[in-house]
């Protein structure tokens, strides 16, 4: 073996340079395409290579001042802060995963479902007319969601504690001031925008299904929801595994800008999680070493949950991401 | 059984209408209801007599809106921040994303791994403030613009679609005596229209609807955008300045909800076909 590869390595070398030579020479012939390519890799080096070089002032207690080279480096002192000495810190981590737990328990199937409800569909135009309609929510700002819950959700003014005085008797509840309530007003306003948009990928799914699957089945006797249970969910199967993988490598991230519009110290007991706290002590305390360390925990965290997640299903099925 | 079945199936059916008229509802109803309480009057709203139909129909709190500086500068930021983003982010997506369609391009495989790798890891929020706050970009137009310039799932969409596409048309080009820049705009860019036409829009919805940047990187009201003065009304509970809101304040947020929704509500049905295209082709949403 060993004498083999040396072998192969002698053998290699005399033909090298002239294969170099014939790289410089197309790099030189294409010098535009790399002048093309240059504000990109710029972009890329700059804001998105040095802030994760800037990671390094997790370290440190960063001044802005010296930089991220020159600051103070003090270990894993910031991360001791966090995990030991922020009384909420548990907390955090406790919203940030349960809020992930309900998404991906009524969030990510609501989709699936929706598409199997919509391939059901006799008609072609109803189906085409309600697909436009469910789509109309994506296009919805988050601002412009969160202030329709919250004028909605309103006590003295909003439109559901109106309809529940009147149709079901029940008081005003104050619904974003009752932490019993966030996780189910968080996951529910992320199903009604995007259940629509996310039939997208697994209609298309369907539509990739070879129809003589199904005038087989009709021969052996399959009836209609066998068809659905074993053909159109088994042809969502690939789509449903690389969003899954996707979405676990997001597992730690939540959709906190929503969090952050619609949170507030009445509810945090359930509405606080990691970025929101990020936020807190990074942008408005200005505390950047701390807040840094607390996002750096919690990509790396993410890093391993898609790494992992990747490796599983690749092991077991033919579909993964790389 | 044969009858029996097929029963189960008309059931299903029946079922499956009635769950999607129900769909049609939850989805309409909320937008519905703030177009009607938007035109009426604020008591109404306030008292809760409003539930579908405007009553006492009156353009009141669009009449307080209209003449708000306010609005109208944040809506013009608006514009500015969209259009400007859109166009540079077409234009550096476009210019990296053709070279590394080229197999056979040096270097291609180290760029393109840089690349990738941002979508496994990134330096995080604080991170990037600071970086933006070292460039002096704070409280300008190129906070909005710079930091979110490329976006790597955009940039292998467009490099798969430029992989696609036929040689020989980009050989004919080059014997007529063009140079690479010149193949790129007059021959591969005008066949790559629908790939463009997707991330474009793609862009611009995405940066009309942006608000965190904005709250992050900008603090002079000048600045402001229109999701950052919607926050602010919506959400943070300032009022619009001006004499007598207080006797539109339900109304006038209904009112500013539509006008900053209305763009997008009016061309998203002719522009979600490119949506649904882009989708598919990236895999997963923008």
């Amino acid at each position: 073996m060993s004498t083999n590869h040396s072998a192969s390595v002698v053998a290699r070398a005399p033909e090298r340079s002239p294969k170099r030579s014939k790289a410089w020479k197309l790099m030189k012939k294409h010098k535009v395409l790399y002048l093309l390519m240059l504000p990109g890799i710029l972009y890329y080096l700059i804001f998105r290579y040095a802030p994760m070089y800037g990671v390094i002032i997790a370290f440190q207690d960063f001044s802005i001042g010296r930089g991220f080279a020159g600051s103070k480096f003090v270990g894993m002192k910031h991360f001791i802060e966090f995990f030991v000495n922020t009384p909420d810190s548990w907390k955090l981590i406790r919203n940030t995963v349960m809020l992930n737990v309900y998404d991906l328990l009524f969030h990510f199937p609501a989709p699936i479902v929706l598409a199997l409800l919509f391939h059901e569909l006799k008609s072609k135009g109803f189906k085409r007319f309600v697909q436009t309609i469910s789509y109309m929510p994506h296009f919805l700002s988050t601002v412009v969601i969160a202030g329709i819950i919250v004028t909605f959700l309103n006590p003295q003014t909003g439109l559901l504690n109106f309809l529940l005085v009147k149709f079901f008797g029940i008081e005003p509840i104050l619904f974003l001031g009752l932490p019993e309530w966030f996780r189910t007003i968080y996951v529910g306003s992320e199903i009604w925008q995007s259940v629509g948009w996310g039939t997208i990928l697994y209609l298309a799914a369907i539509a990739g299904i070879d129809p003589a699957l199904y005038e087989a089945a009709k021969m052996d006797g399959a009836n209609r929801f066998q068809q659905m249970r074993h053909i159109t969910f088994i042809g969502m199967l690939p789509v449903m595994i690389v969003l899954f993988v996707l979405r676990l490598g997001h597992f730690m991230e939540t959709g906190f800008q929503k969090i952050l519009l619609l949170y507030n110290p009445m509810n945090y007991e359930t509405s606080d999680v990691i970025n929101t706290f990020i936020y807190r002590r990074g942008i408005l305390d200005a505390d950047f070493s701390f807040a840094t360390a607390v996002g750096l925990f919690q990509s790396a965290i993410g890093f391993v949950l898609v790494v992992v997640a990747n490796r599983i299903i690749r092991k077991y099925s033919e579909t993964s991401l790389w | 059984m044969k009858i029996r079945e097929s029963f189960a199936s008309r059931l299903f059916d029946a079922v499956n209408i009635l769950i999607m008229l129900g769909l049609i509802v939850v989805m309409v109803y909320p937008m519905l209801f703030v177009l009607s309480a938007s035109f009426s009057d604020n008591a109404m709203v306030a008292s809760g007599k409003v539930l579908l139909l405007p009553k006492k129909i009156t353009v009141a709190a669009y009449e307080r809106l209209v003449f708000n500086p306010d609005l109208w500068r944040s809506y013009w930021n608006t514009i500015r921040y969209t259009v400007v983003h859109t166009v540079l982010t077409l234009i550096a997506t476009s210019a990296m994303a053709y070279p590394l369609a080229k197999r056979w391009l040096p270097g291609r495989r180290p760029i393109l791994l840089m690349a990738a790798f941002t979508l496994l890891f990134s330096g995080g929020i604080i991170p990037t403030f600071i970086i933006v706050q070292k460039l002096g970009l704070l409280n300008s137009i190129w906070a909005i613009v710079l930091p979110s310039l490329i976006s790597t799932w955009h940039l292998f969409i467009m490099r798969t679609f430029f992989e696609a596409l036929p040689e020989e048309i980009e050989d004919a080009a080059t014997i007529d005596g063009c140079n690479s820049f010149q193949v790129l705009v007059k021959v591969v860019l005008p066949l790559s229209m629908p790939v463009l036409a997707t991330i474009g829009l793609f862009t611009a919805v995405n940066q009309w609807n942006a608000f965190f940047d904005s709250l992050i990187y900008l603090n002079e009201r000048s600045m402001y955008p229109l999701q950052i003065m919607l926050r602010n009304i919506l959400i943070a509970g300032s009022t619009v300045q001006g004499e007598g809101d207080s006797q539109h304040l339900e109304t006038m947020k209904y009112a500013i909800i539509m006008i900053a929704t209305l763009p997008i509500l009016c061309i998203y049905p002719f522009i979600q076909k490119y949506f649904v295209q882009g989708s598919m082709i990236g895999g997963v949403k923008g």
